[in-house]
């Protein structure tokens, strides 16, 4: 069953694989055709209570592709949230100038608490620590794309997958399809028990690395993430590790036709800037999907594809 | 003779409840969950007594007072063996095992520091689960962080 119009999205597991199916697929047709004027009578707001690039401007890029008129902030520091304002007061107020709010902000759970009290949907661009759901979606959608289905993946995730929120909700979506899931990471960071779980749960297979290289042959998607510092209690265990995950353009001459690289972006030195120029390099790619993924999340919410 | 009288004098309440079968290492957090330690009527109270079921448990006898469902569903957080023996004239008028319910809402404070309900007024809403090992877990509706029972922190 397919219901999207009027509904808030903040978790990836709000939409069942039929949603998303369907939101692949509405995006792609703005891929064809990305300027269709389709929001000329609507308002959506951006309210960004923490900084962002890609997030913020792809969906601004979205609504404007698609005609639409946009009000929002990219700083809480011009607003009344400085004057003590609630998020449930400035939620209120900004669903009477708009259609839709895409909200990210730095408290987790904040974009469940929002979609509660407000009268029009939310879209959940990033709350805090927990959810990303239209990350998760462009991942996907490039993964669809670059391999032609998402089923019969091998996908390697690489890196800080203990903490990192966009590796646990992609293996999460991408349990819904039959992947088989590789996972490369120091000892200290490996995925937890409870998304390993849900992998078995759905009669999936998953191995786990520490050696790097091992990978590479088999992954028809490698997905890099970074491994962040300050994640380490004993920043002598960090210095052991932190250039164990570079990927560099050699490392990439034993990988199948096939391989992508995916990065949810921003990078830091795990992706040497000489694989940006080998063909299996998609990250930027990657970012640009983002925005026919947010095109579709808009059209599809307001009941408009 | 002497034994004898202080076994009658703790055992038996006019009218009151009886917690019984408490896990022996949770009484002191039922006791303080309840606020037993500011109440004004008689608290009897033991720990490592011998158990047939459970081989140690706790025991917390209140004078005069009944608790309320939400009450009883604090308990069942910390000490989900507990059973509440419910006793008017000294006469057991009810006896049942607490049960945990499938939600939690109002009660329980999230550890995340970071979760929305401890910067916002939101009432905190929590579903219990059971995790990989079958041990129970609170889900923070909001932040979506689980948290385990020596962690919980009432409100």
């Amino acid at each position: 069953m397919i219901n999207i119009k009027n509904r808030s999205l903040v978790s990836i597991t709000d939409y069942n694989k039929d949603e998303i199916l369907r939101i692949l697929d509405i995006a792609e047709g703005f891929e064809k055709d990305q300027r269709q004027k389709i929001l000329s009578d609507y308002v959506i707001a951006t309210l960004f209570f923490e900084p962002s690039t890609r997030t913020r401007l792809s969906f601004e890029s979205a609504v404007q592709y698609l005609g639409g008129g946009i009000v929002g902030f990219a700083s809480p520091d011009v607003t009344s949230v400085t004057k003590g304002e609630s998020l449930k007061d400035t939620i209120l107020t900004v669903s009477n100038y708009s259609d839709l709010i895409v909200m990210r902000n730095p408290m987790d759970g904040s974009a469940r608490y929002a979609s509660e009290v407000s009268p029009i949907p939310i879209l959940n661009a990033g709350d805090g620590a927990n959810q990303h759901p239209t990350q998760c979606l462009l991942d996907l959608y490039s993964i669809r794309k670059t391999q032609g289905s998402l089923d019969n993946i091998d996908i390697a995730l690489v890196g800080d997958l203990k903490y990192g929120r966009t590796v646990h909700s992609l293996v999460q979506a991408l349990s819904l399809f039959n992947t088989t899931f590789h996972f490369v990471s120091p000892e200290s960071l490996k995925m937890p028990s409870s998304v390993k779980t849900g992998v078995k749960k759905a009669g999936l297979e998953y191995h786990q690395y520490t050696d790097f290289m091992e990978v590479i042959p088999k992954a028809d998607i490698l997905y890099m993430t970074r491994i962040q510092g300050e994640r380490f209690p004993d920043p002598l265990e960090y210095e052991k590790v932190k250039n164990a995950y570079i990927l560099d353009n050699s490392m990439l001459e034993t990988s199948k036709d096939n391989l992508k690289v995916l990065h949810p972006l921003p990078r830091v030195n795990e992706l040497n800037e000489d694989v940006d120029d080998n063909p299996k390099a998609y990250y930027f790619q990657q970012a640009k999907n983002g925005v026919y993924v947010r095109q579709a999340l808009i059209a599809a919410i307001l009941g408009l594809k | 003779m002497k034994d004898k009288r202080t076994e009658l004098k703790v055992s038996a309440i006019r009218s009151g409840t009886v917690i019984d079968h408490i896990p022996a290492n949770t009484v002191f957090q039922v006791f303080m969950i309840l606020g037993l330690e500011k109440s004004d009527k008689q608290v009897y109270f033991g720990t490592n007594l011998n158990s047939q079921k459970y081989g140690k448990k706790g025991l917390i006898k209140i004078s005069g007072k009944f608790f309320e469902e939400k009450e009883i569903n604090k308990i069942a957080i910390v000490a989900p063996t507990a059973t509440i023996i419910e006793i008017e004239d000294y006469v057991v008028t009810k006896k049942e095992n607490v049960h945990l319910p499938e939600h939690i809402n109002k009660i329980v404070k999230c550890i995340n520091p970071k979760c929305v309900t401890n910067h916002q007024k939101v009432p905190t809403a929590f579903k219990i689960i059971e995790d990989h090992k079958g041990t129970m877990k609170l889900l923070c509706k909001y932040c979506e962080k689980t948290m385990s029972q020596e962690n919980i922190e009432f409100l």
